[in-house]
């Protein structure tokens, strides 16, 4: 498992069951053997870890096994121990790292005396589990603030961002930086591994014979800091200052991040000790927490749904073709071309093909601006686009994703324009976010290639597709938009077809619910302040302005019609009066807020407030309270998505929840509708309906599967 | 080796039985004989096509910069290298159609630096001049092009050449700066130009400096030819012995007076230069103490086994054989094959001569075994390395190149034998014309039907050409 180079022992990790390597209880055991035998052995003078993956040192801890507290307090116990003893190695350790360094992973290269990384786009450094609502319980909390700082520390833990090389170089993370080398007589993965060896052996050889001194050279700014940090009222400020950023952006509803800050301030006000018996002790009851549960279902539904159930199609898409450069079609074209297939982005207007082909420019040019992309690989991306006004080429495209006006004839229109000039295998894919693809079908000469695909605006941002199916949508044209979802880096969900499909309906009650809260009285200030409270990452009125208020009485409006009464509560006229007085939300400079010059404060839009007013209703007390006008508005939005489940719409729970959160912002800490009815008690849910039932009628009638559930406390939606 | 006594019939046999066909030396009663045993073609010549020929090449020493020649511009050396070849051939000056000349960092006031050095150095006012830049194998591209005009019929004799003048490089100021100095020479009123002056910022003053870097990857060469001998697993004990072996080849050749293809120049203000002044030759124990010049702390490439920045210019008299046969001259080569290539600008930028090598022998029919002379250009011991590596790779030809096998490494004793780039000086657009005019000599010093040149260039690119021994 080991071999010693030069009186340099080189530890090769190499997990032959996964493809990456992970912290398990297993290979715990083997790296305690494998570091007792070299530190037996007298011929070592100095080591190196390393790991044979491409792309993968060590991706973390493996958690899976454990259901209560103690055993998880003893698991964060044990690794604790063991990177003790890698810190008071009375050898040198260097740690090797190429590709991703992260969690356990991380935390055990920053017991070792030494670290080398390469600059390969596929090394990165970081705490994640902040992101599963955990913290970085083997000694992390305690050796990082140590290493880069409090400030930096603290940035890396409650963020949990992924730091690159260059920055972890910077920011004293680690020592040296390796550049990753090109094609030799090895391929250049292979040989950029072997190089790294050879580098950090050499290293190892100089640690043990006190020709490289691990000390960093310290700059004058991070004396200072040094010396400022060493100031306890200093540090207690910073605790704080911490704190109260966290409360603010969290609203008190993740115990993570709180503590984290509490496992770094018992280390160094109280030591060592009481700071590992912290960290592992919160390690243990973090795990057990319903916030914990729902952050990893959500970091496991994201695998499931990111993989391609389909099978392989028939073709690869080489060319795409999309219709429409406005903000959609031309941040389906970015997304596109990023990932190297050519693409065609057609406008009928050359004022709309020059707004769109500056919107792909721009979001290109800011990732060059962030260094995360060249100006020359920003060239050669753009170089894939192919703007135009005439369906020139269109004979070439594999799929053309329709990104036109949201109107039945229109897409009609289009439907037969193109097929008259696309081959026989071309798909058909149209971007609606409520129209039932049948009836956009329905003008289609070969509706087996007709699929629906709900992309979410931002199209570079937001991570979610949607994928509408009709039961005449053939299989290989599902796996060919899956497969093409998947290269654009998307998160995807396939649900049935149907108004509104799955998110679209989801929303819409939601949004009706909020429509009716303004109507009777609550300022959109407040709505907003009640949904980020319940965690949504943004208000329901501010949501509204983002999405369109046009769209939305769009939307309303035709849903409405498919769903009768179910579907109504707020007045839909109320927003159209918003539309025709040109409040249309954000792209309009006026909806619910007024925006404009860059003032920090947000200022509600009075002629809304007039037109609210002027349909203004009186709330019921009985169910007018804060929480109740909360639960108001989820109880609607998780009925309607358990009514898609009950009605086949949507496949699975795991589908729903992360449509949910990945597309609308559904609270991550509640991991989404289905996990919330699991850990809120379905009756509890059913009960409180019933309540908003007798104030307000049909709107809040629970669905027959939600009852059952209710009914049954063993039946639940995650097993 | 065969020696004494031997039968002819055996003699024959031995011949025969050779399977490659190389030069082979035997010794008769104390003399020796060259044989040279049948080449996989006897000659490139092809029916139809016109024979081109080198007639002569010389340089100006390759001086390191900013020693003797710091004062002049780049024309001028330029000037000298044309004048010292009118002088070489006795050329008439109206004889020439056409002159072409590489350069690489361009002095702006002599963009066309063909024409300045040209009309300095006494040519025809009517005789055009063009200039070309392609990096390290800008007077490559000279000599090519100088070859297409002579193939298609448009010129008989042409001059090619490259000039290089690292004493001196443009040295600009800020955008921002240069963009406020534009608008103030359209500012009309005072009060437009002082708000203009105000505008100025400190950091505006900040000048921009050339760096040998890729534009593209804004990697120095530097750095990528460290990636690249470590990619190839090339040592820094390897470099380093490359490195001495060119500076010891290369002072051998100066001292025993190889490198015939100098000229004296006087330079003004200064004494007469004849020789290159980079030649230096070490010890490995002095090499090795020298610490790496571009990637820090573990890199191996260092300032002594890389090609320093040179001051220099070369030029060569190109003809059709015709001409050059009815204007008297004995050529000293034919200017035969050549190929261009090009690959990946960041991860095989040096690699051209690994790509340029086997597709120029292919397109003249010849194979590795066929070359009696190699010159290669020497950026750096480890881009050398790393070539002769690929080279030898059937893995990175089968992977890399779309090849079955590899073509092979050059033997040692054929290649850069009096000394190359890393020790005779390295002015980028002159060193093509070098190169060429050094495996001309050696052919015929040494004995020899082919010589191959090959080398790589900035931009991930790279050049090969086959050269035939004029019959002596």
């Amino acid at each position: 498992i080991y071999e010693v180079k030069d009186n340099v022992a080189v530890v090769r990790i190499n997990d032959p069951t996964s493809k990456v390597n992970t912290l398990s209880r297993h290979m715990q055991a083997e790296m305690v053997e494998v570091m007792n035998e070299i530190w037996g052995n007298a011929a070592v003078k100095s080591a190196v870890l390393i790991s044979r993956k491409p792309g993968c040192f060590i991706a973390g801890a493996d958690i899976k096994y454990h259901t209560h507290t103690h055993s998880l307090t003893s698991l964060s116990q044990e690794g604790q121990k063991i990177f003790d003893q890698v810190e008071k190695s009375p050898i040198p350790i260097v740690a090797a790292i190429n590709g991703s360094c992260l969690g356990g992973g991380l935390e055990f290269a920053i017991a070792c005396q030494y670290r080398i990384a390469t600059k390969s786009k596929k090394t990165i450094l970081g705490t994640p589990e902040v992101m599963l609502g955990l913290l970085p319980g083997a000694g992390g909390t305690q050796r990082l603030p140590k290493m880069v700082g409090l400030p930096a520390a603290f940035d890396m833990m409650l963020t949990g961002r992924n730091i690159r090389p260059d920055k972890a170089k910077k920011m004293g993370l680690v020592h040296q930086l390796v550049d990753p080398l090109g094609p030799g007589l090895k391929s250049p993965e292979e040989r950029t591994i072997e190089y790294l060896e050879e580098v950090a052996v050499d290293f190892a050889k100089g640690l043990a014979g006190k020709k490289v001194t691990m000390e960093k050279k310290k700059g004058l700014v991070q004396k200072i800091q040094d010396f400022v940090m060493g100031l306890p009222p200093v540090r207690k400020q910073i605790y704080k200052t911490v704190h109260s950023k966290v409360m603010k952006q969290s609203k008190g509803l993740y115990p993570a991040p709180l503590k984290i800050i509490e496992c770094v301030q018992t280390g160094i006000e109280k030591g060592n000790a009481a700071g590992y018996l912290t960290e592992s002790q919160n390690f243990g009851k973090l795990a057990m927490t319903s916030e914990s549960r729902a952050l990893i279902g959500l970091y496991h539904g994201q695998v499931t749904c990111k993989k391609n159930h389909f099978g392989k199609p028939e073709r690869d898409v080489k060319k795409l073709a999309v219709l429409g450069a406005g903000l959609m079609g031309a941040g389906i074209a970015q997304v596109t071309i990023d990932k190297g297939v050519a693409t065609i982005l057609k406008d009928t207007t050359e004022e709309g093909l020059a707004r769109g082909h500056q919107q792909v420019y721009k979001g290109l040019n800011d990732k060059t601006k962030k260094k995360s992309l060249t100006t020359f690989e920003r060239d050669g991306i753009m170089s894939l686009l192919s703007g135009q006004l005439d369906y020139r080429d269109f004979e070439n495209a594999d799929m053309v994703i329709e990104a036109v006006f949201e109107d039945l004839s229109i897409k009609h229109k289009v439907v037969k324009e193109v097929e008259a000039v696309i081959p026989p295998h071309c798909i058909f894919a149209t971007n609606t976010s409520a129209l039932p693809i049948k009836d956009i079908a329905a003008a289609s000469k070969r509706p087996e290639k007709v699929i629906g695909m709900h992309y979410f605006s931002p199209v570079d941002k937001m991570q979610l597709l949607e994928i509408i199916t009709t039961n005449k949508t053939s299989k290989d044209t599902t796996a060919s938009a899956v497969a093409v979802g998947l290269k654009q880096g998307k998160v995807i969900i396939v649900v049935g077809d149907g108004p509104g499909f799955y998110t679209t309906r989801c929303l819409a009650p939601m949004l009706a619910e909020a429509v009716r809260a303004l109507q009777e009285g609550v300022g959109p200030k407040k709505l907003d302040s009640l949904t980020t409270g319940f965690g949504f990452p943004v208000g329901a009125a501010t949501l509204a302005d983002e999405v369109g208020i046009d769209v939305a009485a769009h939307v309303a409006e035709d849903l409405g019609k498919a769903f009768g009464t179910r579907f109504g509560g707020g007045n839909v006229e109320v927003l159209k009066m918003m539309v025709q007085k040109g409040f249309k939300g954000r792209k309009s400079g006026k909806g619910c807020y007024v925006y404009g010059a860059k003032s920090k404060e947000k200022k509600v839009n009075s002629g809304a407030e007039d037109i609210l007013k002027s349909f203004k209703l009186t709330a019921p007390p009985a169910v007018s309270a804060d929480e109740d006008i909360q639960y108001r508005l989820v109880s609607r939005f998780v009925n309607e998505a358990v009514l898609c489940l009950q009605e086949g719409i949507l496949p699975d729970p795991v589908q729903g929840d992360i449509g949910a959160v990945f597309g609308l912002g559904f609270p991550p800490c509640l991991g989404g509708p289905f996990r919330f009815v699991d850990s809120h008690g379905a009756d509890k849910l059913v009960q409180k309906m019933k309540r908003f039932e007798e104030a307000y009628g049909n709107q809040f009638t629970p669905c027959q599967l939600l009852l059952d559930h209710a009914k049954d406390s063993s039946k639940r939606f995650h097993k | 080796m065969l020696t004494t006594n031997q039968s002819s019939y055996d003699l024959f046999c031995f011949i025969l039985q050779r399977s490659k066909k190389e030069k082979c030396t035997f010794h008769f009663h104390n003399t020796t004989v060259n044989i040279f045993v049948a080449k996989s073609k006897k000659t490139l010549a092809k029916p139809g096509v016109k024979n081109i020929v080198l007639v002569d090449g010389v340089r100006t020493p390759f001086l390191q910069s900013g020693t003797i020649y710091a004062d002049l511009m780049p024309h001028d050396l330029a000037r000298a290298a044309l004048q010292g070849l009118l002088n070489r051939t006795g050329l008439p000056k109206d004889a020439v159609d056409y002159i072409v000349y590489g350069t690489v960092i361009q002095e702006v006031k002599t963009s066309n630096v063909a024409r300045e050095a040209a009309l300095g150095a006494g040519f025809s006012d009517k005789t055009p001049a063009h200039t070309v830049t392609m990096a390290c194998i800008s007077s490559n591209q000279a000599m090519t092009t100088a070859v297409g005009l002579i193939a298609a019929g448009q010129c008989d004799a042409v001059v090619a050449g490259g000039v290089e003048f690292m004493s001196d490089v443009p040295i600009r100021h800020s955008r921002r700066m240069r963009k406020t100095m534009l608008s103030l020479n359209k500012a009309k009123t005072l009060g437009a130009r002082l708000s203009l002056l105000g505008s100025i910022r400190l950091a505006h003053l900040a000048p921009e400096l050339p760096a040998v870097a890729e534009f593209s990857t804004a990697e120095t060469m530097g750095h990528s030819a460290d990636r690249l001998a470590a990619a190839f697993g090339v040592s820094r004990l390897e470099q380093d012995e490359f490195a001495l072996r060119s500076h010891t080849l290369a002072k051998k050749a100066q001292d025993s007076g190889l490198l015939s293809d100098v000229i004296s120049f006087k330079v003004p203000g200064k004494d007469i230069v004849s020789k290159d002044n980079g030649i230096r030759p070490s010890t490995m124990e002095q090499m090795a103490k020298l610490k790496p010049a571009f990637i820090k702390p573990h890199g191996t490439v260092t300032a002594a086994n890389s090609s320093f920045l040179t001051d220099g210019a070369s030029a060569v008299l190109i003809m059709s054989e015709e001409k050059a046969l009815a204007m008297g001259y004995k050529p000293k080569a034919y200017l035969r094959d050549f190929v261009y290539v090009s690959q990946d600008p960041k991860d095989q930028l040096l690699l051209g001569p690994t790509y340029a090598t086997p597709k120029v022998l292919e397109k003249s029919g010849l194979t590795l075994n066929d070359i009696d002379v190699f010159e290669f250009h020497e950026a750096f011991a480890g881009q050398i390395m790393a070539n002769l590596k690929a080279m030898e790779s059937d893995w990175f030809a089968q992977t890399y190149m779309g090849r079955k096998t590899k073509v092979g490494a050059p033997p040692m004793e054929k290649f850069n034998s009096w000394g190359g780039s890393l020790s005779l000086g390295h002015p980028f657009a002159a060193t093509g014309c070098r190169l060429v005019t050094t495996v001309a000599h050696r052919l015929q010093k040494e004995g020899g039907q082919y010589g191959l040149v090959a080398a790589c260039a900035a931009g991930g690119q790279g050049h090969a050409m086959v050269i035939e021994a004029y019959p002596q």
